[in-house]
């Protein structure tokens, strides 16, 4: 199983510290799982143009193809202005439109302030819907108080974080058995 | 339709294209020399006109896995090793190429093969050929708007005076040789939603529609789109060509048919397109509404006349070779396809 951990924003640390979390979790509970982190502060992604992701090339090829590649995807992303911040939406934009078709998506979101609580049910979650993803419908939201000194100390986070990864694996375990037997009685 | 050099008393044409792919057959993992596909691509071609079959078209495409860049010389070739099969582009890209060569070379490929010559023009949905050439891909839609007016306009007019934003002007020009009477069919590539449709009716060019799979209802709304924009802006829709192009494949029975041809494409999309093709909705082209021609000869028999019913079109042609598939089964192909699929198609649709 591959698993990406897309890490959607340029600015701060708050994200970026979570998602070491969760990738550090994912590997120990899951040895046998591929893990792959995508920082997006550490990629020159373009803007896209419209062309098929498989004809950018460099670091916004790199992106869009390990994405597409992925059995599932944990998106870890900052509210920019009400919203999920521009870097993360044009990694989409950058993507086939269903392009999340058969793979599992799941999210944690950090903040300032509680103020933006559904900006992933009512902006991020239709996205991800119409791109064809399997959500993992609880998602974990991590406030600025939440941390200290990049870690996270409130253990509700961290217990939250650990369920996040573990409906991730066994949900993406569980549609590609569902989709294994539905191919199988096609018979070709 | 007799300026097309279409006869609709003697029913629904039928063809084939290629797309010209040069990739791996997945059941084995090798992929033949580019010499053997463009051979066997000829060779094809020669093996449909001895079927009966009234079409063979070949695409251009600048990317990896692909064998037919230079499609004219291939069309060249096949002009020269045929008789009576029409044969054309599937498409031609003008948005890269100056269209004054384009015609230059259809027109040579038209006398070569004593009038058998058409053109597919395309806008491309690889972006690479952009680059390659030296275009830039925010002139998109307007290179191939203008090239493709240009292209129309040197079809219609022995001397040509034009100016234009991506070529230099012409100037009393006269582009030779003309083709075998003058003036040869060229048709729009359309793609999607109806909003390409729109566009050739309104220019009243006919229209060559991809129809790769889902409903073929879903398809009749593309096609009365373009009659009804052919019709408000003055052309006459009967007496504009409609063509359909989508997958075929035929085998003993339908499950042995996509069993067959289900992994070249899967995987051909995969390596040409960077998705699958998702094996639900390609069990679903079995049914007869879809427009996926894979199946047994009967039910491919049923699902065309279904579409001609349906779209009342002139001209149906099949993808078979998509993804690597190996010469022989392309030969059984067309032996069902000679023996089978056209008696019955052109028994129910001559008039």
């Amino acid at each position: 199983m591959k698993i990406v951990g897309l890490s959607g924003s340029t600015v701060g640390s708050k994200t970026r510290t979570a998602m070491n979390y969760v990738l550090k979790k994912l590997t120990e509970n899951y040895p046998e799982t591929e893990v792959t982190l995508i920082d997006l502060a550490d990629y020159d992604v373009k803007f896209s143009d419209g062309r098929n992701y498989l004809e950018y090339d460099g670091d916004t090829g790199f992106v869009a193809r390990t994405l597409m590649e992925a059995d599932a995807i944990i998106i870890g992303t900052p509210v920019f202005q009400a919203s999920i911040p521009a870097t993360l939406k044009n990694v989409f934009d950058l993507l086939p439109e269903k392009a999340f078709l058969d793979k599992v998506v799941s999210m944690f979101v950090t903040a300032g302030s509680p103020k933006h609580y559904l900006m992933v049910e009512q902006q991020l979650k239709p996205i991800l819907s119409y791109m064809k993803a399997q959500l993992v419908q609880s998602y974990v939201f991590i406030e600025e108080k939440d941390y200290f000194r990049k870690e996270i100390t409130n253990d509700d986070v961290l217990f939250r974080l650990d369920r996040l990864i573990e409906d991730t694996v066994v949900l993406t375990e569980t549609y590609t058995k569902i989709r294994e037997i539905k191919e199988a009685e096609y018979g070709f | 339709m007799q300026k097309y050099r279409i006869n609709p008393k003697k029913g629904l044409e039928f063809g084939l294209y290629t797309l010209g792919d040069h990739l791996p057959n997945p059941l084995t993992g090798e992929r033949i020399p580019a010499k053997q596909r463009i051979q066997e691509i000829i060779e094809l071609a020669q093996l449909a006109e001895q079927a009966g079959i009234d079409f063979f078209s070949v695409g251009e495409s600048h990317q990896d896995y692909f064998a037919t860049q230079a499609h004219s010389v291939i069309l060249g070739a096949i002009a020269q090793a045929t008789n009576k099969i029409k044969i054309s582009s599937s498409s031609t890209i003008v948005s890269t190429l100056d269209p004054v060569r384009v015609y230059e070379d259809f027109a040579t490929i038209d006398l070569i093969s004593n009038g058998r010559a058409e053109i597919i023009a395309g806008r491309a949905s690889r972006v690479g050929v952009f680059d390659l050439l030296g275009y830039n891909l925010r002139d998109y839609e307007e290179l191939f708007e203008e090239k493709f007016d240009l292209l129309l306009k040197i079809n219609e007019e022995k001397v040509v005076n034009w100016e234009g934003e991506f070529r230099a002007s012409l100037d009393d020009a006269e582009v030779i040789p003309r083709p075998e009477n003058g003036w040869m069919p060229i048709w729009r590539a359309v793609g999607g939603p109806p909003a390409s449709a729109i566009k050739a009716g309104y220019a009243g060019v006919p229209m060559f529609l991809a129809t790769l799979g889902g409903p073929a209802k879903h398809f009749k709304l593309s096609i009365d789109a373009y009659r009804e924009a052919a019709r408000k802006n003055g052309h006459n829709p009967d007496e504009l060509p409609i063509a359909t192009a989508g997958f075929f494949y035929a085998a003993e029975t339908t499950q042995l048919a996509q069993k067959e041809y289900y992994p070249h494409i899967n995987e051909g999309m995969k390596r040409t397109n960077g998705r699958g093709y998702p094996k639900q909705q390609f069990a679903q082209g079995a049914d007869p509404r879809d427009v996926m021609n894979i199946g047994s000869p009967q039910e491919i028999i049923e699902k065309i006349l279904y579409q001609y019913e349906l779209f009342g079109h002139q001209r149906y042609i099949g993808q078979m070779d998509f993804g690597g598939v190996p010469f022989d089964k392309l030969k059984n192909n067309i032996d069902i396809i000679g023996t089978e699929i056209l008696p019955a198609i052109r028994k129910y649709t001559k008039g």
